[in-house]
């Protein structure tokens, strides 16, 4: 009955699609104007800097540009805050601001220090005197600069320790006993809840205690990110949590937790499933051992690519109005923008809480007491 | 001449399979708020817990659609 209607769903989707792109296709053969002027859309990137004309907007390249991380933060207009730059090179450390790597014009220029360095699409590179790129010293170059997504962690950072020192120094004067006040009664249901439905659930109430530290952590690492990363001014803006290498290093110390805490019936399910005959417990072996590294990997892309995803839909509406040309079209781009913003302030609590939730189930499945009973049956609950 | 690109199409057939899921997940939880409304919080949250699974599938597909693209 299900597949029969999903069958006959599918049909009629693929017809609809294809009546479409019929008359599309008839459509552009008439007019072809029309179609030129939609396909100005279409990547354009045939120069990279100086000769773009007027009027051409690369709509890939505007949305990866706001997405990805930057060597300065921009503000408003044509001011923003230009970033250390901190590289390592075979001649050492070197520490200049990212305000020489552009000229008056907001491209990239050649700055002379222990090498000339120049921006190649976003990355720091070492070129030589004809500006090509010295591949050979550019492989020793390691960039550790404060980027925007640096300097946003510290302010996410900043903003963590404010709230939740506070927080911590009122139960220290006033203990449990009193009534919360103030941030005090703000933050105390997050990390209720954070312990009585994600850490409490999920590994037991006898061991909860010593994983609720990590777990409110990560927590609240991911929230206030996530938060930041939807205001589209100064203190946010930048996409932090979108970041593959900030999702990575959490899921690595997901992954140091769960394998450190495990105990030995953990890595028995994994190496020597009990219960099942010889043959099936080396066939399964070496898929529970890819499940060790998949679960961490899957925390990584799915934050990642919620956060990434939500901008991009944000941005794409608003480049709307680039691409029409005209500010009428902000009359149905900006609603649904907002629109989406507020989807994105429930999908910023939810990938926070399902983060946490998932890294909780990971540990409490690590160190999960098994009562082998005389079947010896691998299934609980 | 139609101009676009094969990303696009992905991209749209991971929203029809994550419709698929998400209605299918919708469904499950009326039908059961229906027969036991006084469990309706529980179901609501882990109505919502699936939902965000089936989604994140199909924005691992708008991410790789976007970046097939650029």
């Amino acid at each position: 009955m299900t597949f029969r209607s999903i069958k006959s769903l599918l049909v009629k989707t693929f017809s609809v699609f294809s009546l479409l792109l019929a008359t599309q296709a008839f459509a552009g053969e008439n007019h072809t104007p029309a179609t030129t002027q939609a396909g100005a859309v279409a990547p354009v990137a045939d120069e990279a800097h100086g000769a773009k004309k007027e009027g051409d907007f690369n709509v890939t390249e505007t949305i990866l540009e706001h997405i990805k991380d930057d060597h300065s933060w921009h503000m408003w207009g044509h001011v923003s805050i230009h970033l250390p730059v901190i590289l390592k090179t075979s001649k050492g450390f070197e520490v200049f601001s990212s305000e020489k790597l552009v000229d008056e014009h907001h491209e990239p220029a050649v700055y002379k220090g222990n090498f000339d360095y120049k921006l190649m699409e976003g990355k720091i590179k070492i070129v030589d005197a004809a500006g090509n790129i010295d591949e050979d010293a550019s492989k020793q170059l390691w960039d550790f600069s404060i980027t925007k997504n640096v300097a946003s962690l510290f302010v996410s950072v900043f903003i963590l320790l404010v709230v939740l020192l506070s927080a911590a120094a009122a139960y220290k004067k006033t203990g449990v006993k009193s009534a919360p006040k103030g941030l005090q009664s703000f933050m105390e249901p997050i990390i209720l809840f954070v312990r009585d439905e994600v850490a409490i659930p999920n590994i037991g109430a006898k061991k909860a205690g010593k994983y609720m530290p990590f777990l409110l952590t990560i927590f609240f690492l991911i929230l206030i990110n996530n938060f930041l990363g939807l205001i589209p001014f100064f203190p946010g803006g930048a996409n932090v949590s979108g970041n593959i290498a900030f999702t990575m290093t959490l899921a690595v110390f997901v992954f140091i937790v769960v394998n450190v805490s495990a105990n030995k019936s953990y890595w028995e399910h994994i190496f020597w499933m009990p219960g099942m005959h010889w043959s099936m417990k080396l066939f399964l072996a070496p898929i529970e051992l890819i499940g060790v590294f998949t679960k961490p990997i899957s925390l990584m892309i799915r934050l990642f690519a919620n956060i990434t995803a939500g901008h991009i839909l944000v941005l794409s509406l608003i480049c709307l109005i680039f691409i029409f040309k005209t500010v009428f079209a902000s009359a149905i781009a900006v609603p649904f923008a907002v629109f989406i913003g507020m989807i994105e302030l429930l999908v910023a609590f939810l990938q926070a809480f399902i983060f946490t939730m998932l890294a909780a189930m990971y540990i409490g499945m690590a160190t999960e007491e098994h009562h082998h009973d005389a079947h010896g049956e691998a299934a609980h609950h | 001449m139609v101009v676009g690109s094969v990303a696009a199409i992905g991209a749209g057939l991971a929203a029809i399979g994550a419709g698929i899921g998400i209605g299918q997940i919708g469904k499950g939880a009326v039908e059961g708020i229906a027969r036991q409304p006084e469990a309706a919080n529980e179901i609501r949250s882990n109505m919502i817990v699936a939902a965000a699974f089936v989604e994140a599938v199909a924005l691992f597909a708008v991410v790789v659609a976007l970046l097939g693209n650029g």
